[in-house]
C-alpha cells in the first residue's frame, strides 16, 4: 500500500501529461478539419491553365506595306534581309528589348541538305537580324518528334542559333503546361511547350517548305505543332482541323518560309537528296496562310491543285488569306 | 612588426611530433589517407565517365573504361569468345599489379568496394572489440570462389555470366538503371521550384541530370530490382562488413587466386607481435593479418599498419615462411627467431592459396558445367522459341555470340538517347539473358543516325559499327542497312482499317527512304454517312530496319497497331524473313 502511495503520480505530472495529450489530440482535430475534403475534389492535382497574350503577338497590320515579301537568289543571308526588308524591314517586328522566340522546325534527326528541318544559315541569319533589331534575347525553341539534343546537333540548328547568339530550348518533361486555345476544336486545352515563352513579347516561326503524306503540305502553320507535348500522335485523326486550331493558337508576330530548300516528295521526312530541289527562295510575312498559299504554287509547284483543307478552315475563322495573288507581293532579287 | 603575424594561442596549438620521433606530418599523410585520397579520385573518375556516358558529354572520353580494366571482363569473354576485344587488354592494368601487390583494386580503386567501405563505415555502431569480432574471417569468404568457378567454366562454355555479380558491371548498371533516373528526377524538381518559386534561371543545375536534353524522365524496365539489390547488398555492411566484397564478389575471388603469387604482402614481426588482435577492428577484407595473412583475402587497405601498437606490421616483400627459422616453441613462450626472441604464439604469418577445399572446386565446375545446359536449352535463348521481344541494338552480334561477349553493364543502355534501349527481364531472355540490352518501343525507338550504343559496348555484343555500316550507305550499300527486326500491322486495331479513322502517323515518321510503309487511299461512308478518305498503311517489309518509330508513334498506345518484332533481323540467318534478305545475308558470310 505505501509502496503504491510512494508510485503515485505527482499533480503536476498528471497535469504535464494530460495537457499534452489533450493539444496533441486538438491538433490532430484541427489538421482534419483543415485537410478535410468531404467529395474529393480538393485532393486532386491542380491542372493550372496558361493563355497566350490576346492577339498573341503580332505587330499592328499595315496598310501600304506588302502582305508577302518574296526573296529570290543565292546568299541565303541576303534573301532572310531581302525577304524581311520587303515587308518593312526587321525594325518593324522587333524593338529594343524585345524577348524574341523563335520557332524552326526541327522535328526529324536529319542533316540540312535533306531539307526536311529549317536551314540552320537561315536561322543564323534571321537570329542576326532579330539581335541587330535591339532584341534583349533570342531564344531558339522545338519539341522534335524524335530525340531533340540529336535533332538540333544533326540538323545543324544548334550551332547555328548558339553561334549568332540565341539561347536554345530543348524540352524536358517540366517544360509544358496545359494551353488554354478559346474557340479551338481539338485543343482548346492541350500541353504547351511554355519555358521559352516565359516573358517573351515577340513570335517569329522560320519553316521549310515540305511535302506531308497526310496534310498534302507543312510550311508555316503546321510548323506550330512543334510548340505542343501531350498525345500528338491523334492529331493525325483530323489533321486539317488540327492545323486550323494551330492557326487559331499562335498568332505570330512574323513568319518566314525557307525555300532555300524545296522538299518536294516524301515528306515530311525525306531522307534522301533526290527528294530535294534547290528553291533558292525565301518568303516573309504576317499572314502564315498567304505565305503557305504561295509556298504550295509556287514553291512546291502545285499550281494545279486546289489548296488543303486547313487553308479554307483557317481563312473561315479569319487567320489569313490564302488567297495571296489578290495581295501586295513584293517580289526582290538578291545576290 | 607586421611582417611576423602571430596567432594567437599558435603555439598551444602546433602538432607536437609522434612518439616515435617522426614529425607531426607523417602522422597526416600516412599510407591509409593515400589510400583514401585513391578511393575517392577512382569513385570520382567512375561517376564522372558514367556521367559522360551521354550523347552531349561524350567527346571521346574512354567511358567504358572501368568495364574494360576489369581483368575478369577480359578473361571472361577470352574464355568464351577466344578472342580479347578492343581495349579489354586494358585488364591487364589490374591483372599484372595484382601479381604483385595482392588485391590491392579492392580497396584502392574498385568504386563498388570504395562504397561498401564508406557506408559501412558511416554506419559503424560497434565497439572496438566487436568490430575485432566481425573482422575475423568465416568460412563463408570461400563462396565467393566457388561463384568465380561456376561463372569461368560457364563462360567457357559459351556462357557469360559474369555481369550478374562482376561488382564493375554490377554498380554501372546499377547506376543507369536506378540512381541515374533518380538523379534526373531531383534535377527536374529541384529546377521545376528555383524557376517557378524563386524566379532563377536553373540552368547551373543542369550537372545534377544524367540526360540533358532528354524530353522526358528516363524510366528502365526492373528498374526496383536493380534498386532494391544494391540497397540490400550495400545495406549488408550493418551486418557483416565488406559482405560483398568478401561472400560474393567474383572479380575479388579472381583477384585473390592471382594474389597468392604476389611477392608484396603485409608481414608480421613474430618478435613485436602480442597477439592483441588490434589489427583486426579495421581489417576490410577479413584476412586474418593477426595469424596467417590470407593473402587471398588482404584488401591491402593498410588499416593493420595503422592500428597495431606494437609497429610488428609492415608492407613489404615477404616471399619465404619464418615459421622453420624459430627455434624453440612460441606455445610455450621460449623460441627465438635469428636470436631475437618471439613474443607472437602464432608462429605462421601468411596463408597464400584462397581457402577452398580441391573437392569444392571440384563442386564449382561441376555446377558450371551443369549450368550451362540448364540456362541454354531455356528455349528464350535459342533458335527456336526464342522471344519475339528480344529486339538487339544495331551492330550486335548473332544470339548465341551474343551471350557469349554480353556483360550486362547496361553501358549501351545508359548511353541510348531515345530510351529505347531496356535490361531484359526474364519474359525476354531468361536467367541468361537478364539484364542484357532489349528494344523496347513503347518507351523509346532506335534513331537512325545513332550508333552510340556499338560505340560504348566493352565486349563486342555490339560490335563497333560505323553509321555508313548501320545505314547500309557508301561502301556498305551491297549490304543494305542493318535491320533489327521487322514492324507488322494489327488490322484489327488499325484506326484507318479497323475503325473509318484517318491515322497514318506510322507512314509520316518512317524515316527510311523510299519509305518502309506504303497506304491504299480508300473513300468510305462512315457509318454515320459521312464520306471519308482514309489512307490504310501496309509494310514494305524489305525496307523495314526494325527502329520502331512507327510503333512508337502509334496512337494506338497500350498494344500498338503496329509493332515490331525481332524476325527479320540482319544478325541472325536464322532468323531471317524474306528470301531476299537471307540471300544477301549468306553472300556476306
Amino acid at each position: 500500500m505505501d509502496e503504491a502511495e510512494h508510485a503515485r503520480l505527482s499533480r503536476r505530472q498528471v497535469l504535464r501529461q494530460v495537457s499534452g495529450v489533450a493539444a496533441g489530440a486538438a491538433a490532430a482535430g484541427v489538421l482534419a478539419w483543415r485537410l478535410h475534403d468531404l467529395t474529393g475534389e480538393r485532393g486532386k492535382p491542380p491542372r493550372p491553365e496558361i493563355s497566350l497574350p490576346p492577339g498573341g503577338y503580332a505587330v499592328e497590320r499595315s496598310t501600304v506595306l506588302p502582305a508577302l515579301g518574296v526573296a529570290t537568289g543565292q546568299s541565303v543571308a541576303a534573301l532572310v534581309k531581302g525577304a524581311v526588308d520587303a515587308v518593312g524591314g526587321m525594325g518593324r517586328f522587333v524593338r529594343h528589348g524585345d524577348v524574341v522566340v523563335i520557332k524552326p522546325n526541327v522535328a526529324f534527326e536529319r542533316a540540312a541538305a535533306l531539307g526536311a528541318t529549317t536551314n540552320p544559315e537561315v536561322l543564323r541569319a534571321l537570329v542576326m537580324l532579330v539581335r541587330d533589331a535591339g532584341a534583349r534575347e533570342v531564344r531558339v525553341a522545338d519539341n522534335p518528334i524524335e530525340s531533340p539534343e540529336a535533332c538540333f546537333v544533326r540538323s545543324g540548328v544548334q550551332r547555328a542559333a548558339v553561334e549568332a547568339g540565341a539561347t536554345v530550348y530543348l524540352p524536358s518533361p517540366r517544360d509544358f503546361r496545359t494551353l488554354a486555345v478559346p474557340g479551338a476544336t481539338w485543343i482548346a486545352r492541350w500541353p504547351f511547350f511554355h519555358r521559352p515563352f516565359l516573358g517573351a513579347t515577340k513570335v517569329i516561326g522560320v519553316s521549310p517548305v515540305k511535302d506531308h503524306n497526310l496534310c498534302r503540305a507543312s510550311m508555316t502553320t503546321k510548323n506550330w505543332y512543334g510548340l505542343l507535348g501531350g498525345r500528338r500522335n491523334q492529331f493525325h485523326q483530323d489533321i486539317h482541323g488540327i492545323i486550323a486550331d494551330l492557326a487559331l493558337m499562335m498568332r505570330p508576330t512574323l513568319v518566314l518560309l525557307d525555300a532555300t530548300r524545296v522538299l518536294f516528295r516524301s515528306g515530311p521526312t525525306g531522307g534522301s537528296l533526290s527528294d530535294v530541289r534547290p528553291g533558292n527562295t525565301v518568303v516573309a510575312s504576317t499572314d502564315s496562310l498567304a505565305a503557305d498559299a504561295f509556298g504550295w504554287h509556287e514553291l512546291l509547284e502545285r499550281r494545279g491543285e486546289p489548296l488543303p483543307a486547313y487553308f479554307e478552315k483557317s481563312a473561315a475563322r479569319g487567320l489569313g488569306n490564302p488567297d495571296w495573288k489578290a495581295q501586295h507581293v513584293k517580289r526582290v532579287q538578291v545576290g | 612588426m607586421a611582417s611576423t603575424l602571430v596567432i594567437p594561442g599558435w603555439e598551444k596549438h602546433r602538432p607536437k611530433p609522434n612518439k616515435d620521433g617522426s614529425p607531426w606530418w607523417a602522422r597526416t599523410f600516412r599510407i591509409t589517407r593515400v589510400r583514401i585520397a585513391s578511393q575517392v579520385f577512382f569513385f570520382s573518375l567512375f561517376v564522372f565517365l558514367l556521367w559522360c556516358t551521354w550523347f552531349s558529354r561524350l567527346r571521346g572520353y574512354p567511358v567504358s573504361l572501368f568495364l574494360e580494366v576489369d581483368p575478369l571482363v577480359g578473361v571472361a569473354t577470352a574464355l568464351s569468345t577466344h578472342t580479347v576485344y578492343r581495349w579489354l587488354w586494358r585488364g591487364l592494368f589490374v591483372l599484372v599489379p595484382t601479381l604483385l601487390l595482392g588485391r590491392a583494386f579492392c580497396n584502392w580503386m574498385c568504386p563498388y568496394g570504395t562504397l561498401h567501405q564508406f557506408v559501412g563505415w558511416v554506419f559503424n555502431i560497434w565497439t572496438n572489440k566487436n568490430n575485432i569480432d566481425r573482422n575475423r574471417y568465416r568460412p563463408a569468404y570461400q563462396i565467393k570462389y566457388l561463384i568465380l568457378g561456376v561463372f569461368l567454366v560457364m563462360a567457357a562454355l559459351g556462357s557469360l555470366q559474369i555481369g550478374l555479380l562482376d561488382p564493375i558491371c554490377l554498380l554501372v548498371r546499377t547506376f543507369t538503371t536506378a540512381i541515374a533516373p533518380a538523379s534526373d528526377l531531383a534535377h527536374l524538381n529541384l529546377a521545376a521550384a528555383l524557376r517557378e518559386r524563386l524566379g532563377m534561371d536553373p540552368q547551373p543545375l543542369i550537372f545534377l541530370s544524367s540526360a540533358p536534353g532528354a524530353p522526358e524522365q528516363r524510366i528502365f524496365r526492373g528498374a526496383w530490382f536493380v534498386g532494391l539489390l544494391i540497397v540490400g547488398l550495400v545495406g549488408m555492411n550493418l551486418v557483416v562488413p565488406r559482405f560483398f566484397c568478401r561472400v560474393l564478389c567474383p572479380l575479388g575471388a579472381f583477384l585473390g587466386v592471382l594474389a597468392r603469387f604476389a611477392p608484396f604482402r603485409i608481414k608480421r614481426d613474430l618478435t613485436k607481435c602480442t597477439d592483441c588482435n588490434a589489427c583486426l577492428r579495421r581489417c576490410e577484407g577479413a584476412s586474418d593479418p593477426q595469424a596467417a595473412l590470407r593473402k587471398s583475402e588482404c584488401f591491402v587497405c593498410f588499416n593493420c599498419i595503422d592500428d597495431c601498437p606494437e609497429d610488428a606490421l609492415s608492407f613489404g616483400l615477404g616471399p619465404i615462411e619464418f615459421k622453420d627459422f624459430i627455434v624453440g616453441s612460441p606455445r610455450k613462450g621460449a623460441a627465438t627467431l635469428f636470436g631475437r626472441p618471439v613474443i607472437s604464439k602464432i608462429p605462421e604469418t601468411v596463408k597464400a592459396a584462397p581457402a577452398v577445399p580441391r573437392r569444392r572446386w571440384a563442386f564449382a565446375v561441376v555446377g558450371g558445367v551443369l549450368a550451362y545446359p540448364f540456362l541454354r536449352l531455356s528455349a528464350a535463348v535459342n533458335k527456336r522459341g526464342f522471344s519475339a521481344k528480344a529486339i538487339r541494338p544495331p551492330g550486335s552480334v548473332e544470339e548465341s555470340e551474343f551471350l557469349e561477349r554480353c556483360i550486362k553493364c547496361d553501358q549501351c543502355i545508359r548511353v541510348c538517347p531515345t530510351n529505347v534501349l531496356q535490361p531484359s527481364t526474364l519474359a525476354e531472355g531468361g536467367l541468361e539473358g537478364l539484364w542484357t540490352p532489349v528494344m523496347n518501343f513503347s518507351v523509346g525507338f532506335c534513331q537512325l543516325n545513332c550508333t552510340l550504343c556499338s560505340e560504348v559496348c566493352p565486349t563486342g555484343a555490339i560490335q563497333k559499327t560505323s553509321l555508313a555500316r548501320k545505314l547500309g550507305v557508301g561502301q556498305h550499300a551491297s549490304q543494305g542497312p542493318i535491320s533489327v527486326g521487322t514492324a507488322f500491322f494489327d488490322r484489327g486495331r488499325c484506326l484507318p482499317w479497323a475503325m473509318e479513322t484517318p491515322c497514318v502517323v506510322c507512314e509520316e515518321v518512317c524515316p527510311v527512304t523510299p519509305k518502309a510503309i506504303g497506304t491504299y487511299e480508300e473513300t468510305i461512308t462512315r457509318w454515320d454517312g459521312t464520306k471519308v478518305t482514309l489512307k490504310k498503311p501496309y509494310m514494305r517489309p524489305e525496307l523495314c530496319i526494325g527502329c520502331g518509330l512507327c510503333e512508337h508513334e502509334c496512337p494506338v498506345l497500350d498494344s500498338p497497331a503496329v509493332y515490331v518484332t525481332a524476325i527479320g533481323e540482319t544478325r541472325s540467318q536464322d532468323r531471317s524473313l524474306l528470301l531476299e534478305t537471307s540471300r544477301k545475308s549468306k553472300e556476306k558470310t
